[in-house]
């Protein structure tokens, strides 16, 4: 699309690294290696699971974070801040409560000391473009969601921008609202009225990217990476069910579910989860409502990732990290973009209650060595007790704290429901149960 | 406030409403008139305090009452002012934060009444022979009852301004100022509202204690209600008690109604939830909101504040790193500048300190300020017992609750040491221990905390947890035990909190009282530094201060500040 003008390098990431540091020394590496570029006329899309550093990234794009190495040249300048050819929405929307749609519209504006007229004529032409008209002296908390963020759209366009940022603005919207709203600004990019030279959206929706990009830049997790980079040479309006499409859609499936599980640990190898491997919390009645459901008549054992998830009314990427805790504990295994329960994970679906917390337990001490570290630390001590902080501490010398945080909050879930040892939250102590 | 009447904010006229305008117009002539007739007496010289003494005819009341209200109103403006100068500088400078956030901490553990004899002193210098000192003297103490919860306020919530909020304005490259007005001050405003409210409450008592006052050979009785009321104890005239009691009530009742009701409803559109729901009402707001008068006399006003808005006042560069550029080296001078100005600060004190006291004085003072710990805990006990179970009671029943609560409100607002001269009398009366039955008036005035925080907490009890507890039949103290007790905690101990501290600080009006020529005077610290204010004997002033300071310092760590970690992690309900 827009082919029209020969094509114009705007945006281009030369080698961005970015690290956060971590009070065991070691820096937590969050992006390493980034080079893209975005041209007129283009619209590409930022595509990883959550916390692959794809929102770190939107920001580092638009200068509210600087890269620990590497740049970000927008028309061939480095970017050192907020940069007026840039504008952002906010998956959250982020606009200000207290100010009506108009205000709201108009802050950007007066931020860069518009006059007042101009600047009134200014919003009141984006509000209406944006299909606004009439709210402008509402606030916020009166509209809906999708109004909501139409406000974001204007205030982002309000100010000119060359380059507009999208940072996953359909996914606090109901599906509804997002594909109307996904539409429209389809349409006025198509038609040239947004003034827009280039969009960048971030999303962790593989259908929303392939509805909407020209580009689609895969990102892999731990560090972040650009793995692959796929072009969608389909013309808008674009058909979800036409073969192409659902083509393209199913090879990127395949694509993300080839990279490495959620291990982020140096010492790790891919595939195997070390003692500090950090561990999503994913709760142990999830993993096993996945094995109930996969067990049950239309799947019987096995599915396509896309099918279940529509069975379970969760977006693709909630279930994905549900079904790889899963697949470490040895529940389910991944074929392409199917995942098929194994042995194990029918005899858990076929347990009966009392019975599941020991086939949990004992996939649960082979599969996480956190898990079983704390068994054999409370087994060990006489009065078998132990302090939280005993662990995490441990943790913490791999982990960020909150890493560690969450990665024990996650073994705590699953040793409690595996009925390998309680947790008292008053006293922080783990307790062996009763053997 | 630059966004209270900019155009669209809500402030759409009405039709012409001749009956509203023209109460608007009398309103608006009344508040102009007054702020003239009050401010008028402040700048006459001291002289006239003396040869225009207090007169108990009631006529007088309504003008001491204005200068009353004066004083309250100055203070609340320099409080504010204070807030966002000292809140702002705290929570934004790394160097200023880990000096100026103990120091506020100190600051309010300090009996407020304790500030006041220093206070005078020096404001009398500042302007010799002028009202002007000893006004400015009054003022100032009721600004230490109400600055030090404002600024916490203020500087928590410039702490915990929403990630995505704050990254709009960054990445919208909103100039220092407007991201001040449009970003962190109207995040900040409901719980600076609400906190204002307090102070305001806790403020009366302490207008009223800071009127009339004896340091040394000095004598002052500032124009107010307080001074009234410390004429009319002076001559045993109960009647005129009476009237300063029913001049007290209708000042709150119009404070109330005329500011901070509009006020709450007003602070209402800075709730960052996106929730509709149903605004506070405030007939007070609605008449000015639709009022063409008040909206042709705003839109100047708003006009200059949108300008305001525009002006790049303090501004640095918006720049993309947070905190970057630090020096050690500035941190080093930084530190060691804080390091010699606390041990200059503590030789001075020492010093001036060591010259008159011995370790006896300080071993009395500890003994006295026993005893006064012993009467907080107890009072604090005993109004528990009687206000928790009626709380929740009222609480259980919204009907109920919506009547009591204002009332409990305006009671904790009513400043209570209006109401000792009426105890004394009855102690006398019937030749009671002043030991034991001068106690109740330290919580006289701050229990109603208690009250209504649990009242608040009973009305936000869920249903369906109190359906539960009756569908299981709980019963009797399993009850309040297992289901209520544990959901009202965290508001019983924000009240408890808020009562405790203000009877340390009325035990130094309540410990020793008169009537006419007789003194009553309990055993404890409060009664301490209220006897060595009127001997002006300033290094034992110091001493009890400080010592009453250290009780509320340890109280608050070893007691409140655990049980509120307590109820902020277990019993939270939402």
């Amino acid at each position: 699309m827009n082919a029209s003008a020969p094509a114009e390098i705007l945006l281009a990431a030369k080698g961005v690294r970015c690290e956060f540091p971590r009070p065991s020394g070691e820096p937590q590496i969050v992006l390493e290696d980034i080079h893209f570029t975005l041209a007129t006329g283009e619209i590409v899309g930022l595509l990883g699971r959550s916390g692959c550093g794809k929102s770190t990234l939107l920001r580092i794009v638009t200068g509210l974070m600087r890269p620990t190495r590497g740049e970000i040249l927008y028309r061939g300048k480095k970017i050192a801040g907020p940069t007026l050819g840039i504008a952002m929405v906010f998956q959250t929307f982020a606009i200000f409560p207290w100010l009506t749609v108009l205000e709201n519209v108009k802050a950007g504006l007066v931020a860069e000391r518009v006059p007042e007229r101009e600047a009134a004529r200014r919003a009141e032409e984006a509000i209406a473009l944006i299909g606004l008209d009439g709210f402008e002296n509402a606030y916020p908390r009166e509209l809906s969601g999708g109004m909501r963020q139409r406000v974001g759209f204007a205030r982002a366009l309000v100010v000119g921008p060359e380059i507009l940022v999208m940072d996953e603005p359909f996914s606090a919207l109901d599906v509804l609202t997002g594909e109307t709203l996904r539409s429209d600004l389809l349409d006025l990019w198509s038609e040239h009225r947004l003034g827009l030279h280039a969009i960048l959206l971030v999303t962790h929706n593989i259908e929303e990217a392939v509805s909407l990009c020209d580009r689609i830049l895969v990102m892999s997790s731990h560090p972040g990476r650009i793995s692959t980079e796929i072009a969608v040479p389909l013309s808008h309006p674009r058909d979800r069910l036409s073969p192409e499409f659902r083509a393209i859609v199913e090879d990127i499936y395949a694509r993300m579910m080839a990279g490495p599980a959620p291990q982020r640990s140096g010492k790790s190898t891919v595939g195997t989860v070390t003692l500090t491997s950090w561990l999503p919390v994913i709760s142990a009645t999830r993993i096993v409502g996945l094995t109930d459901t996969l067990n049950l008549v239309p799947f019987a054992g096995e599915a396509e990732l896309s099918a279940l998830a529509a069975r379970l009314s969760l977006n693709v990427a909630g279930l994905f990290r549900v079904a790889e805790v899963a697949r470490m504990l040895g529940f389910v295994e991944f074929h392409d973009a199917t995942l098929r329960l194994t042995a194990a994970g029918r005899a858990l679906a076929d347990a009966g209650i009392r019975e599941r917390n020991g086939v949990f337990a004992e996939h649960l001490l082979r599969a996480v060595p956190l898990a079983a570290f704390i068994h054999r630390v409370l087994e060990e001590r006489p009065n078998h007790e132990a302090p939280r902080s005993r662990f995490l501490e441990e943790l913490e010398d791999h982990l960020s704290p909150s890493e560690a945080e969450h990665t024990l909050t996650a073994v705590t879930n699953w040793g409690r429901y595996a009925d390998i040892f309680s947790y008292d939250h008053r006293t922080r102590l783990f307790r062996l149960s009763s053997p | 406030m630059p966004f209270a009447f900019s155009p669209g904010a809500g402030l759409v006229p009405g039709r012409f409403r001749p009956l509203a305008e023209i109460l608007v117009a009398i309103l608006v002539l009344a508040v102009c008139a007054s702020l003239v007739l009050g401010s008028a007496g402040t700048l006459a010289p001291l002289t006239t305090i003396t040869s225009r003494p207090i007169r108990l005819d009631p006529a007088w009341l309504p003008y001491y009452a204005l200068r009353t209200v004066l004083r309250m109103l100055a203070a609340m403006a320099a409080s504010l002012l204070f807030t966002f100068i000292y809140g702002t500088l705290a929570a934004k400078s790394r160097r200023a934060e880990p000096v100026l956030i103990p120091l506020l901490d100190v600051l309010q553990s300090v009996p407020v009444l304790g500030y006041l004899s220093f206070t005078v002193l020096f404001f009398l210098h500042l302007f010799p022979g002028r009202v002007l000192g000893a006004e400015l003297a009054a003022v100032f103490a009721i600004f230490t009852s109400q600055a030090w919860n404002m600024t916490f306020s203020f500087y928590q919530a410039l702490r915990t301004v929403p990630h995505d909020l704050e990254e709009a304005a960054r990445a919208f490259r909103f100039p220092a100022w407007q991201r001040f007005w449009r970003l962190e001050v109207p995040f900040a405003m409901p719980g600076l509202v609400w906190n204002m409210m307090m102070s305001m409450s806790g403020g009366w008592f302490f207008v009223v204690a800071s009127e009339a006052i004896t340091v040394g050979d000095r004598s002052i009785a500032l124009p107010g209600i307080g001074s009234y009321v410390a004429v009319a104890i002076a001559r045993q005239d109960l009647r005129a008690v009476g009237w300063a009691i029913l001049a007290m009530t209708l000042v709150i009742i119009v404070y109330d109604q005329l500011l901070f009701r509009p006020l709450a409803a007003w602070a209402d559109m800075f709730r960052v939830e996106q929730t509709a729901r149903e605004p506070a009402r405030a007939w007070f707001l609605q008449l000015l909101r639709r009022s063409l008068l008040v909206h042709g006399m705003v839109f100047p006003a708003s006009l200059f504040l949108r300008w305001l808005l525009r002006a790049r006042l303090l501004n640095p560069p918006p720049s993309s790193a947070s905190r970057s550029g630090r020096s050690w080296l500035l941190d080093i001078v930084w530190y060691g500048a804080v390091l010699v100005a606390l041990l200059w600060a503590g030789n001075v004190l020492v010093h001036f300190a060591a010259k008159e006291l011995h370790w006896s004085d300080i071993e009395t003072t500890f003994r006295l300020g026993f005893y006064t710990l012993l009467r907080v805990l107890i009072l604090v006990v005993l109004a528990s017992i009687i206000w928790v179970p009626l709380g929740v009671m009222i609480g259980l029943r919204p009907r109920l609750a919506e009547h009591v609560q204002p009332l409990a409100q305006f009671l904790a607002a009513f400043p209570a040491n209006l109401l000792f001269p009426l105890a004394v009398f009855l102690i006398l009366r019937w030749r009671l221990d002043p030991n034991l039955w001068l106690s109740p008036l330290m919580i006289l005035g701050t229990q109603w905390y208690i009250l209504f925080n649990v009242i608040a907490g009973a009305t936000a009890y869920p249903t369906d947890l109190l359906e539960a507890a009756s569908e299981f039949r709980f019963r009797g103290w399993q009850w309040w035990r297992r289901a209520v007790l544990p959901g009202i905690f965290p508001y019983f101990v924000t009240g408890a909190i808020t009562a405790s501290g203000g009877a340390w600080n009325a035990s130094i009006v309540a410990e020793t009282v008169s009537w006419g020529d007789r003194t009553l005077s309990a055993q404890g610290l409060g009664a301490y530094i209220a006897r060595m204010t009127v001997a002006g004997d300033y290094p034992r002033i110091v001493l009890g201060v400080a010592v009453m300071s250290f009780f509320v310092v340890f109280f608050n760590r070893v007691l409140w500040r655990p049980l509120y970690a307590l109820g902020e992690r277990h019993f939270r309900l939402d």
